[in-house]
């Protein structure tokens, strides 16, 4: 139990834990506890455990297992390449399943965390996977050479047939497979030089989208068990509003109604035969609530407080180097500015839920998921049991953006369901207008930003103040010396040469739920960060990507994406009349991303993002068109954003609902995106996220060039932008 | 009884006239590749061809789709090889995958009222939701598909 805390808790997991863990994985044999791990074993299907990540078959059919959740970032591609890479099989035969969330926990997690956030499951897990399929390899042909009596180091493999040139034996997998499985696996294993990768690197197809085309892809909204309930449910309008009582005599006797029930203290629910007819039921069940004083707050009277924030003499130092203040005192020329950004819903595609079944002392739990065993120990403290009688079943996620990884209010209330029907499974299903009011928010943030320059128009000092909700203590994470990291990121480890630095940060909580976001904090700073740094490079009388250049000199990488990014967008070349361009940098989850966005601008504020330039350095590059998909999709995700996104607060609740209140983009508003891959190798980042990180005030930038009009709160049709 | 004809099979259903027919094709009729995202036809998530004509299920009542043919994403082919899936697999469209069903529902009933569609005539016929934001993929996937070119090997 306290293991299962100690891995899941997202905000704690460190690099060095997963460095440990994965140096315990890597040699680790799990032999069986009789507890199949994955469909391959559990369906009796002969196949053979070679290590903790491969299982072989007879026929050569290769099974690898993968760990994370699959929602749309591709690792459930990417993360068995890596073991396929150093297994030496034929990719075409191989099958990736998911690790068991019980079986993981009752073999004392051999397969580590299976958390998905942080675009964190290649760069955390990517030792232990290659490790893993090495095993399997070196396992594989010590079985084959001594059957052969031929010394195993003799052997060559490739695409699943190992070969020993000078007695000329062959062999494949499938047959010494059995025998592998029996062996001691190997401690000591060398993995490949990336430069010989022949799986890993190059652009292989997704292994989940042949199912996503013809429907046969299940998703936790699909789950369907006989003699299943469904269940629809309303929470408290204003946040953490307590409930009071509810009358659901209206739909006494209706047709397919089971039961109305309180579910905890904030919600209620009808349960019937069919979900339609208790999502309809539910319109006609009113609800008294108490709201306590939160009824009355608002977006206003939250950016006010954010505001006073800005303004407070106190603050939490996220950072100091040299002493900006008296720098910013003798500068030539300060600037100073305000920027904002909104609270946001996350709004995966498929709505919030989950299916539980409470019998016979074990809970089972069907549900789209970015956090399997998080669930797994929320649903033993809800009810009191132990982990080990908690089974949950993940499926693909229909988007999870960060919704499905810390918070469980999809998971528990229909947990709480099942103990109410006990024996009798439930499947409960949000409304879209309950998800956009019940999330947990991107926050919304203040910055004030200060910058001095020199004579020649060098940065001389800088400030930032970030006043904002935290994440960090919405989950109860603590904060270091009383900075939420999640806040200042992109702001406390600025790779620009600033001689004299100060980052601070003013906690404003408010009973508006926040969480992680796509980027989290990464979807915010750098639209202040980059923005500010073009209004520096303007006032300086400097061109923003040589401005940018020269602070960076000495950090090859954030240097290098920079110049692959202006390079592909042709900077410094003569744009077709009226177009213009912006740039920006960043360095988010161990990668680097940088982006150049060219627009035109109409007399009423129209415009058309004539091309998108993205470009980024995640070190190693295992799935480059996957990645590229991560880079477009990023783009989109972070126009929503700009353009539109906004959650307002009004009497204490979210006034947008549904889609047509709170507005995505759609096809024919998608610019065309160019996407450029440098990886630089020595390391490794994410890609899920990262190429949310320039778009804004790559936008922004070019509208400032385009109109002299400094964008500074978002989203943009609040300051007379739209798509023309 | 409504009688139904669904992927050109007969069903019958004892349902409220008014449910929504996406709801009778998933809890009635177990057919799971239809999505609910919205419940207010905006994302598109549930469409369905209705005569050939792409419909938002979540919002049309089932006693409208009576005695004519329903075609859902399970029934599109065979084999998964309409040129849609086909492009849609060669250009790897999907992330999550969830609205993809009712993307390639739209796409291939655009495509059989136009076969060699412009992309004004994308513009406004793919006015689905993607979350993932995998319309740059879309587009090039629907040229493609138009041009007849088939996956090579999925």
């Amino acid at each position: 139990m306290t293991n299962i805390l100690k891995i899941e808790n997202p905000f704690k997991q460190s690099r060095r834990d997963f460095m440990v863990r994965a140096a315990a994985v890597g040699g680790g044999l799990a032999v069986g506890f009789g507890l199949p791990a994955t469909a391959a074993q559990g369906s009796g299907e002969p196949a053979a455990e070679v290590g903790l990540w491969v299982l072989i078959q007879p026929d050569d059919g290769v099974v690898i297992r993968y760990a994370r959740s699959e929602m749309g970032q591709g690792s459930m591609t990417s993360a068995p390449m890596l073991v396929a890479e150093e297994l030496g099989c034929d990719w075409n035969k191989v099958r990736v399943e998911n690790v068991d969330t019980n079986a993981n926990l009752r073999r004392k997690l051999p397969w580590g965390p299976m958390g998905t956030y942080g675009s964190m499951t290649i760069r955390s897990s990517q030792e232990y996977l290659r490790r893993g399929g090495a095993v399997a390899r070196e396992m594989l042909v010590a079985a084959a050479a001594q059957q052969w009596g031929v010394p195993a180091a003799e052997c060559k493999v490739d695409k699943g047939v190992i070969a020993h040139a000078t007695s000329k034996r062959r062999t494949t997998f499938g047959k010494v497979a059995e025998a592998a499985s029996k062996l001691q696996p190997p401690t000591d294993v060398a993995l490949k030089d990336p430069k010989d990768w022949t799986i890993a690197g190059k652009p292989i197809k997704r292994v989940d989208i042949p199912a996503s085309v013809n429907g046969t892809q299940r998703y936790g909204i699909d789950t369907q068990l006989p003699g299943m309930l469904y269940a629809a449910m309303m929470a408290a309008p204003v946040f953490g509003a307590k409930l009071k009582s509810f009358d659901a005599s209206r739909i006494q006797g209706r047709r397919g109604i089971v039961r109305t029930m309180a579910v905890g203290d904030g919600a209620v629910a009808v349960v019937a035969d069919n979900w339609w007819r208790a999502k309809e039921a539910l319109k006609d069940v009113t609800a008294q609530w108490d709201e306590g004083r939160n009824g009355a707050v608002s977006s206003t009277s939250i950016t006010e407080s954010l505001r006073a924030g800005l303004a407070q003499a106190e603050a939490a130092v996220a950072h100091r180097t040299g002493d900006a203040d008296k720098a910013l005192a003798s500068a030539a020329k300060v600037l100073e500015a305000d920027y904002f950004t909104p609270y946001l819903a996350h709004s995966p595609l498929e709505p919030m839920g989950a299916t539980a079944q409470l019998k016979d002392g074990r809970l089972d739990i069907w549900l789209s998921t970015q956090n399997s065993d998080w669930i797994l120990t929320n649903c033993a403290k809800t009810l009191g049991m132990a982990p080990e009688n908690i089974y949950v079943h993940r499926t693909q996620n229909g988007g999870g953006f960060g919704r499905r990884g810390a918070p469980v209010d999809y998971a528990i209330p229909a947990v709480l369901i099942a103990k109410a029907m006990e024996g009798t499974p439930v499947k409960l299903l949000w409304t879209r207008e309950e998800d956009t009011t019940h999330d947990y928010y991107r926050p919304t943030a203040m910055y004030r930003v200060r910058g001095g320059l020199d004579a020649s128009g060098n940065l001389v000092g800088l400030t930032a103040r970030i006043a904002s909700p935290s994440i960090a203590a919405q989950f109860r994470f603590p904060l270091k010396d009383g900075v939420d990291s999640l806040a200042v990121e992109g702001f406390h480890e600025l790779p620009y040469e600033i001689p004299n630095l100060r980052i601070d940060f003013v906690q404003r909580d408010t009973h508006v739920p926040v969480g992680f976001w796509r980027a989290v904090g990464w979807s915010q700073t750098p639209f202040a960060r980059e923005s500010f740094i073009d209004e520096l490079a303007h006032a300086a009388g400097k061109d923003p990507f040589e401005f940018r250049r020269a602070m960076l000199a000495h950090e090859k990488r954030p240097l290098g994406v920079l110049e692959a990014a202006a390079k592909a967008a042709g900077w410094g070349e003569p744009l077709p009349q009226g177009v213009f361009r912006g740039i920006a940098v960043t360095e988010p989850y161990g990668s680097f991303a940088a982006a150049v966005i060219e627009v035109s601008v109409d007399k009423n504020g129209g415009i058309r993002i004539r091309r998108v330039v993205q470009a980024i350095d995640p070190g190693y590059a295992v799935n480059p068109d996957n990645i590229r998909a991560q880079m477009e999709g990023c783009t989109a995700f972070a126009l929503t954003m700009t353009m539109w996104g906004e959650i307002t607060i009004k009497e204490g609740r979210a006034e947008q609902m549904n889609f047509d209140t709170y507005r995505m983009m759609r096809l024919s508003e998608m610019p065309k995106v160019e996407t450029v891959l440098v990886p630089s190798g020595g390391f490794w980042g994410g890609v899920g996220e990262p190429s949310v990180a320039p778009v804004a005030p790559a936008l922004c930038n070019a509208i400032f060039a385009a109109t002299g009009k400094r964008i500074r709160s978002l989203p943009l049709k609040n300051e007379g932008i739209s798509m023309a | 009884m409504l009688k139904l004809t669904i992927n050109g099979k007969p069903r019958e259903v004892d349902v409220e006239p008014e449910m929504p027919l996406l709801w009778v094709l998933r809890d009635v009729l177990d057919l799971k590749g239809t999505k609910f995202g919205c419940g207010i036809a905006q994302c598109g998530a549930c469409t369905v061809h209705l005569e050939g004509e792409p419909v938002r299920s979540c919002m049309y009542p089932v006693s409208a789709a009576a005695g004519r043919r329903v075609t859902t994403i399970e029934g599109l082919s065979a084999n998964s090889d309409h040129p849609v899936q086909a492009a849609w697999v060669e250009h790897q469209v999907p992330q999550c995958g969830y609205c993809q069903s009712g993307q390639i529902m739209a796409a291939a009933a655009l495509l059989a009222k136009k076969p060699n569609p412009s992309d004004a005539d994308i513009d406004a016929a793919m006015t689905n939701i993607c979350r993932c934001g995998t319309y740059a993929r879309i587009r090039p996937a629907i040229h493609a598909a138009a041009r007849g070119v088939k996956s090579a090997k999925a």
